[in-house]
């Protein structure tokens, strides 16, 4: 049996709204530097709820968005459009015919400020002052109208909810856009804004939040022994994808290939994690076969790595289960450890993060631990960002999500 | 309470500026909404919300769609509030 032919889909343009920076070079740059994102919050609610502190966007999007539109976009929007201006104008504002441009953006919870400020509207004021924005700010596929309208893409707009998994499913569904021919060029990504007690008060209810009050930098501690949870965050990350055929005609700078993609789900329970990682292990086999990657070419890999007892170990073990011995030269970077869990912007900015590490050679550092798990059987990047190969490589992304939602995103140097 | 014109013209026109942006000094009488101020139909339903509560009157829905311009809107204002 011969593998499909598919036509090959490259990155073209990058952008980031986040915890540590309101662009891609000042994001980047924290990260490098190993800063974290993660404050402890000074809401009038912050005090009644058990956890104090997450990572909140580090630029205020009033300072950059203009305030008549602001009004009528969910926090979620502003960001996704923030990142997406950033991501096209890095990418040259590709001329295109709209009925060949798309868009996905993804989202794990849609805008649940809105929906939760316009609730409270409602209870305080009654129905006449709930605003006529409402639905079109809360809706989840609100993000990716907000930039399909901004570019007037026609090839269809689309938003994969898929938990803390989203991001990632977004820049696969817009591979398979151009693979299928359905567009040239796709405008992915993925966001979420869910700083608000409701979302934090649940999570915390799961057990699923760090509660390190006293010390919000170190919360975020992936692979350490006394991790105790994630830590929330917030932002956007946008990427262009086209065909390479599309982007090599009109002379377009390329960052990387987005060579392949696999996903799984886990069968297994609706929040925890399989604990031998199987369905995560078989994400990243099937995104290898699909493209042509092998476990030798990997030489990095940004993992989901959430700061959870039983999450990272999981996914260490299925790291392992699919790379085998070759695990062992695989570069792990965690970079939740600096930026927080954006949820369904997490794939999408953790995608950027690997784009940029096969671009600039360099995987960026885990930062926070202090007594390494012996359990997690990984070469973890510490501290410092450390030097990637030159020649041909390749670099895994993952993302799972609540639901059992694996995926795995591999990328390629050009 | 009843207002004048000119009272009402002065708020319509802070509501239309916090709503769609255009300045204050631009909410002329013979302006339309949708043509000449960028006032879509939802952002209508937030100026004319607006209007309600800073005039202390009630537009039915169904008398939003006559209020085509900004003199429509502060006659229907004025003759409501009194």
């Amino acid at each position: 049996m011969s593998a499909p032919t598919h036509r090959k889909v490259v990155v073209t343009g990058l952008g980031a709204f986040t915890p540590l920076g309101g662009d891609v070079a000042t994001t980047w740059a924290a990260l490098l530097a190993g800063k974290s994102g993660v404050r402890t919050l000074t809401h009038d609610w912050t005090e009644t709820i058990p956890v104090h502190f997450a990572a909140e966007a580090a630029v205020d999007p009033a300072e950059v968005m203009d305030r008549v539109e602001a009004r009528k976009l969910d926090r979620a929007e502003q960001f996704a459009l923030i990142a997406a201006r950033e991501a096209w104008k890095d990418a040259g504002a590709p001329e295109i015919h709209t009925e060949r441009l798309g868009v996905v953006i993804a989202s794990g919870i849609g805008g649940i400020l809105s929906l939760l400020g316009s609730y409270d509207v409602y209870l305080e004021k009654g129905a006449r002052r709930v605003s006529p924005h409402t639905v079109p700010m809360l809706m989840p596929n609100g993000p990716a109208a907000a930039v399909g309208l901004e570019l007037k893409a026609q090839a269809g707009v689309h938003t994969p909810v898929s938990a803390c998994a989203s991001g990632s499913e977004g820049l696969g569904y817009a591979m398979e856009m151009i693979r299928s021919g359905r567009a040239d060029v796709v405008v992915a990504g993925g966001t979420e804004a869910g700083v608000h007690p409701l979302p934090m008060a649940g999570f915390a209810a799961m057990m699923a939040l760090s509660t390190r009050n006293d010390a919000p930098e170190k919360a975020s501690r992936p692979y350490d022994k006394e991790r105790d949870g994630f830590v929330l965050g917030e932002g956007a990350g946008v990427v262009v994808l086209e065909s390479e055929e599309f982007a090599k005609a009109r002379g377009a700078r390329i960052y990387a290939e987005l060579a392949g993609q696999g996903i799984t789900s886990d069968g297994y329970h609706i929040a925890a994690p399989d604990p031998e990682g199987r369905g995560a292990a078989r994400a990243m086999k099937l995104a290898l076969a699909d493209g042509g990657v092998t476990a030798s070419e990997v030489v990095h890999l940004n993992a989901h790595a959430t700061s959870t007892p039983a999450g990272d170990i999981a996914e260490s073990l299925a790291i392992r289960g699919a790379l085998g011995v070759d695990t062992d030269h695989v570069a792990v970077s965690a970079t939740k450890s600096m930026t927080g869990h954006l949820l369904g912007g997490a794939g999408a900015i953790e995608s950027v993060f690997t784009i940029l590490a096969l671009h600039h050679r360099m995987a960026p550092p885990t930062i926070n631990i202090e007594n390494f798990d012996e359990e997690i059987t990984l070469n973890v990047v510490r501290d410092n960002p450390r030097p990637l190969p030159e020649g041909s490589i390749a670099a895994l992304n993952n993302s799972f999500g609540f639901g059992g939602h694996n995926v795995a995103l591999v990328f390629r140097s050009v | 309470m009843a207002h004048s014109v000119d009272e009402v013209l002065a708020g319509l026109a802070e509501i239309v500026e916090e709503v769609a942006g255009i300045p204050a000094s631009s909410v002329l009488m013979d302006k339309s909404f949708t043509d000449d101020l960028d006032v879509d139909s939802l952002s209508m339903v937030e100026v004319v919300v607006a209007a309600e509560e800073k005039f202390g009157c009630k537009i039915p829905d169904d008398d939003v769609k006559n209020l085509v311009t900004v003199g429509d809107a502060v006659n229907y204002i004025v003759k409501a509030a009194q």
